[in-house]
């Protein structure tokens, strides 16, 4: 029951919000659907700590879904800890995130559509995670993906944000593209799409190989890759990124949210809910380690240049996202479910940090023209402060730190154990983890010390923004007419509670937690929602590395902190100088290694450019060409037929009425040669 | 029951048409009369056609509700649904409301002879799905060209005649092949019943490959494949809104339904053997068409070319001869009935308003027009199969089907997932959202409530059936497992049999 209750509590709010919102108006919607979603956060809890740490786990068939031969796929929930972990993660920041909203959009006219949507999110989210087969996963997969869709276009007269969300969708259907592949292919080899009954079967499966497109490959590997592919998609890994920074048009809760907290670590959260696949996959397993760790790079050097505050967020979640993938590739999948976890308290405590920033600059979002806001701001300032120590990791190794401290060093350092070739990726991580640092620091010398930009004149940037947001609709409307001036203002409560949680989170969440994600009790703890080979020991292994590769996260951050101070506060030439001197390298990172660039001459362009082809060659000039051809004499007849106009219908129907009795005495006639 | 007795289905086949013949003694002018007398008429067939599927027993793989008369010689008059064709008749029944609803105020000419094409159709249609017996198979099936010509020709819009002329050529080859093959057909088996045939035909090896293609050639072209396909966008652009309903919804699924009910089980060995065919054309209808419908101008063509695509998944289930493939099918049909008319509904509406179907007319529409997007959205998420909808399920089960015997084609076809998320979704971005500053659409309204009593019962049902699909694939699913295993075995007879006979 506690169970449904948490599934159906924000699928009630969105129906309610969504349905009603006009007759029962905004502040009811607003109420309904946060008040639902704050007991689904509460129960959420009651259910970790007892599957947690009571070890209970549940199923619950709720009704048949699809059913055809020996498919059988009902709908239902299935409770470890893995979704119980999910559950208090999606449940406790959609809770903030609808409570801060109320803040952030109160002056939006379709704030319930909003609202409806929030919560709808929350829906798809859930059933994602306490799916117990895959067809109930990929349900949930597509839902956040219209959820995300919609939140990305909410307002939709803004040209970039129906591009972006746009964008999302189809990007996410490449990897879509993929994950339904593996679906079939998992339903051929197992003739099943249960989780149990598959992972019951996995071991067999192991070293077998079939015949996919003319070629003998390995079964498992195979499968593993191609619902990668939709995990690369949702969790905007290299090549499948694009969209991430792009879905930065929605508004900032949502960007919290979806594009922070959970949507997007949906993929690390299957590939750790199919541990038991990958684990006899290790190709698959090198795969997604190279692939996290070239994202957790690639995404940290964009996140250097960039000048939007939400991107530079959200390349950094891009970033953290490839840490995940990193561990769980290595086999440490607690440690990335952990960092998904404490991750989830900072990240979006700093999106939500960074919606009070913007909020407090009218609007604005380019960082060249915040700084200073130190002292208009101070307790947003010190919310973001308290988000940046725990993303970059800030903590004592042996001792204690920040959330990200524990569960960012345990998967460099499961790095290290894990034996990658060269160690390759120990170090990029470690470098990566550097950038980070800077990039976070960057952010917040840029917006909240030196010497503010905005005084002379940017205040009207805002204003001209109006208009390009189309914003009668925004709620960005209200500043220039109210009476707040152009002075920073600190965000009301409703907006800095959430903060405050969140913080707190991020503040322990790490120390708290550690021993039963990653440490002492991680066995217990996990039980059987997490599989690990017989040869697998790198949870055990991560804790026996060398001193000194404890110590390289903490020197890679202190670096990046000092280099960051040097840049952005002691000499602020700095930056521009370096610009200058490395200009093609800069170039190169500010437009994201070119990536639009690329995918719009080699997929967007000859897309639309085939598709006019086929239409006026393919289907115009071949195919109506030779049956226009074909029917020349008939062709001529179409003149006089014009003019005859519709009697032209009355032949046809009398020449079939001929033709019809012409069969019908044939039959009659006997002359069908009976035998 | 007793009024109706044991001729359920003829009564449902034929009260539209005494309703039809009802209209015909009506006044002329009265064309108020003439749209109630339709409604009425349309709603009770509805209404005796669900007796039908209460009546229906799932686990009864055969015929059911079997009539049977002395005709014309060896010709019987023989109705009878199975699990197949059941649920087409309910869906032809549902539609037919709607379509009168829709032409409630768009039609002003000739409203009487509108409704009694409507509902002369509707009668063939349904003989189609009951029609036991070849002679009266071809009957419905060709005739139900009649009143749909006549609808695109009257009614149509400004290049009607040319879209008529081409749905003309392209059917008329295809039925007169299919003609020739079913008195092939008869000289050799001696009869024209059809689950006869079904049940032990038995037609020499040699001779399936051509009459399946002469089948073929009818069937193709009413599903439409590619390359026979250009006569559909035509079509669709050149009818009414209710025309295109019943032309996305039920004409185009005669087709598939032609092939579950004649190609599979009367030339199984044909059939495997012509299967790669089939999946070529497939593919290139789903990619193909996907990626012309990107770049249309035009609604209605464009929605009409995302029709070819979702048939190719059609054709793609019906010749994988495994469960899955055959249930997604179906399914895929009926879905598509909903989803497709329901799009052709939505195109109506703006249509009714602005009278154009340019895409680039419109823009922004969401701001006066709430309720039209929400509609609009939700068969744009069922269109690109999106699950929740039924729109995923058919998809979902062809695709699983496909997978099991080419992944090459799987590969392919899974592609159209992308591609249809990018024509829909365009779509949608250019006609609903972004600010709108067309002055033409300063006024425009929502739906109205006729609009939305149209509406409504598509939008219920198909969430409805992606939520809980159960009540379709219960129906289909022993009638589907007969012909799959009588499908395998006769492969296996038949094709040792012609061993055989080489051998001697």
């Amino acid at each position: 029951m506690i169970y449904k209750a948490i599934l159906f509590l924000p699928l009630i709010g969105a129906l309610i919000a969504g349905l009603f919102g006009r007759a029962i108006g905004h502040r009811a919607a607003e109420i309904v659907t946060t008040a639902l979603l704050a007991i689904a956060a509460v129960l959420s809890w009651i259910v970790f700590f007892d599957v947690g740490f009571g070890h209970t786990t549940a199923r619950v068939t709720l009704l048949r879904w699809v059913t055809s031969g020996n498919l059988d796929v009902s709908w239902g929930i299935r409770i470890d800890t893995l979704t119980a972990v999910m559950l208090v993660v999606v449940n406790t920041v959609s809770a903030l995130v609808h409570l801060y909203s109320i803040g952030y959009m109160h002056e939006d006219p379709s704030r319930s559509r909003f609202f409806a949507y929030l919560s709808l999110f929350t829906f798809a989210m859930l059933m994602l995670v306490t799916s117990d087969n895959f067809l109930q996963l990929f349900f949930g997969w597509e839902g956040v993906g219209l959820a995300s869709y919609l939140l990305i276009g909410f307002w939709y007269k803004k040209p970039e944000a129906n591009a972006a969300a746009m964008k999302a969708f189809v990007v996410n259907r490449v990897g879509d593209f993929g994950f339904a592949l593996g679906i079939f292919g998992i339903f051929f080899i197992f003739q099943t799409i249960g989780f149990d009954q598959v992972f019951a079967a996995a071991p067999d499966m192991a070293g077998k190989t079939f015949n996919f497109l003319g070629y003998q490959v390995d079964i498992l590997t195979t499968l593993c890759l191609l619902l990668f592919l939709g995990a690369m998609g949702k969790s905007a890994q290299f090549m499948l990124h694009t969209w991430l920074p792009d879905a930065m048009e929605g508004p900032t809760p949502v960007s919290a949210l979806i594009h922070a907290a959970t949507m997007v670590t949906a993929g690390v959260f299957m590939v750790a809910r199919l541990s038991p696949l990958f684990e006899h996959a290790p190709t698959a397993l090198e795969v997604v380690t190279f692939v996290g760790v070239l994202t957790a790079f690639f995404a940290a050097t964009v996140g250097l240049v960039q000048n939007d505050i939400k991107r530079v967020i959200a390349y950094s979640t891009c970033s953290q996202l490839g840490y995940m993938f990193a561990a769980c590739g290595l086999g440490a999948y607690a440690a990335g479910v952990f960092h998904l976890f404490t991750h989830a308290f900072f990240k979006a405590l700093l999106f939500l940090g960074a919606g009070s920033v913007i909020h407090a600059m009218h609007h604005e979002q380019d960082m060249r023209n915040m700084g200073g806001l130190k002292a208009y701001i101070p307790t947003t300032w010190a919310m973001m402060l308290i988000g940046t120590l725990a993303l970059t990791g800030v903590g004592i190794p042996g001792l204690a730190g920040f959330a990200g401290f524990h569960s960012k060093d345990a998967i460099v350092e499961a790095a290290y154990a894990g034996h990658t070739p060269y160690n390759y990726a120990f170090w990029v991580l470690a470098v990566a983890a550097f950038m980070t640092s800077f990039y976070s620091w960057r952010l917040m010398f840029m917006t909240f010390h030196q010497s503010p930009r905005w005084k002379d004149g940017h205040g009207a940037h805002g204003h001209d923004d109006h208009g390009a947001h189309g914003a009668k609709h925004g709620h960005d409307d209200k500043h220039g007419h109210d009476g707040h001036g152009h002075e920073p203002h600190e965000s009301p409560l409703v907006m800095l509670i959430p903060l405050f949680v969140l913080a707190i989170g991020a503040l322990i969440a790490g120390y708290s937690f550690k021993e039963y994600f990653i440490g002492h009790d991680y066995k217990a703890f996990w039980a059987k929602a997490l599989y690990e080979g017989p040869n697998n020991h790198i949870l055990h292994d991560l804790h026996s590395v060398p001193k000194w590769v404890a110590w390289t996260p903490t020197i890679a951050m202190l670096s990046g902190l000092a280099l960051s101070y040097l840049y952005y506060v002691l000499a602020p030439g700095l930056p521009a100088a370096t610009a200058r001197a490395f200009r093609p390298v800069y170039l190169f990172l500010l437009n994201k290694w070119y990536f639009d660039e690329l995918y719009d001459r080699i997929f967007v362009r000859p897309a639309m450019a085939i598709g006019r082809f086929l239409w006026k060659g393919g289907d115009g000039t071949v195919i109506d060409g030779t049956i226009d051809g074909t029917a020349a004499t008939v062709g001529k007849v179409t003149d006089r037929v014009v003019k005859l106009q519709t009697g032209y219908v009355y032949h046809y129907a009398f020449a079939m009425l001929i033709g019809l009795a012409a069969i019908i005495s044939w039959f009659m006639l006997g002359l069908g040669g009976v035998k | 029951m007793s009024l109706v007795g044991n001729n359920l289905l003829s009564v449902v086949t034929f009260l539209p048409a005494v309703f039809a013949l009802a209209i015909a003694t009506l006044n002329k002018e009265a064309h108020g009369n003439a749209r109630w007398f339709a409604l009425w008429g349309t709603l009770a067939t509805f209404g005796l056609s669900l007796l039908i599927w209460i009546n229906f027993d799932p686990s009864n793989p055969g015929f059911q509700f079997v009539e049977e008369a002395a005709w014309l010689g060896p010709i019987k008059y023989k109705m009878g649904v199975d699990g197949i064709s059941m649920l087409f008749v309910i869906l032809t029944t549902f539609l037919m409301p709607l379509c009168i609803l829709a032409s409630w105020e768009s039609v002003q000419e000739r409203v009487k002879e509108y409704m009694i094409a409507f509902l002369l159709l509707e009668t063939l249609m349904i003989g189609v799905f009951c029609a036991l017996d070849l002679v009266l198979f071809y009957l419905f099936f060709e005739g139900g060209l009649i009143p749909m010509f006549i609808i695109i020709g009257v009614w149509g819009g400004k290049r009607r005649v040319y879209a008529s002329f081409k749905f003309f050529l392209y059917t008329l080859l295809g039925s007169v092949l299919m003609l020739i093959a079913m008195m092939a057909i008869y000289m050799h088996a001696g009869t024209t019943d059809i689950p006869t045939l079904i049940e032990k035909a038995n037609l020499p090896v040699a001779w399936q490959t051509w009459l399946w293609l002469a089948f073929f050639a009818s069937f193709a072209v009413k599903m439409p494949m590619w390359p026979v396909h250009t006569w559909l966008p035509d079509a669709h652009v050149e009818a009414p809104t209710a025309g295109s309903v019943i032309l996305a919804g039920i004409l185009l699924k005669m087709g598939g339904y032609g092939f579950l009910r004649f190609s599979l089980p009367m030339f199984p060995v044909a059939s495997v053997d012509l299967a790669p065919l089939v999946f070529t054309l497939s593919v290139v209808a789903i990619v193909y068409t996907s990626l012309v419908a990107l770049a249309q101008e035009d609604v209605k063509k464009l929605i009409a070319y995302s029709s070819v695509a979702h048939m190719g998944y059609v054709t793609l289930g019906i010749f994988t001869f495994n469960q899955q493939g055959i249930d997604g099918a179906i399914f895929q049909m009926l879905s598509h009935g909903l989803v497709a008319s329901a799009l052709f509904l939505c195109v109506g509406v703006v249509y009714d308003r602005m009278h154009t179907r340019d895409i680039a007319a419109y823009g922004g529409l969401v701001e006066r027009m709430p309720i039209y997007a929400v509609c609009f959205m939700i068969f744009t998420m069922a269109n690109v199969g999106l699950p929740g909808t039924s729109g995923f399920v058919g998809e979902f089960l062809t695709l699983l089907g496909v997978f099991k015997v080419n992944t090459w084609v799987a590969l392919f076809a899974t592609t159209g997932v992308i591609l249809s998320a990018v024509y829909a979704l365009w779509l949608y971005r250019r006609m609903i959202f972004g600010v709108m500053d067309k002055p033409s659409l300063k006024a425009i309204t929502d739906m109205g409530p006729r609009e939305i009593v149209v509406m409504a019962p598509l939008v219920l049902l198909t969430l409805f059936f992606g939520v809980y699909p159960a009540p379709i694939l219960d129906v289909t699913a022993q009638s589907v497992k007969k012909l799959v295993a009588q499908h395998e075995m006769a492969v296996k007879t038949q094709r040792s049999a012609a061993l055989a006979g080489q051998q001697k």
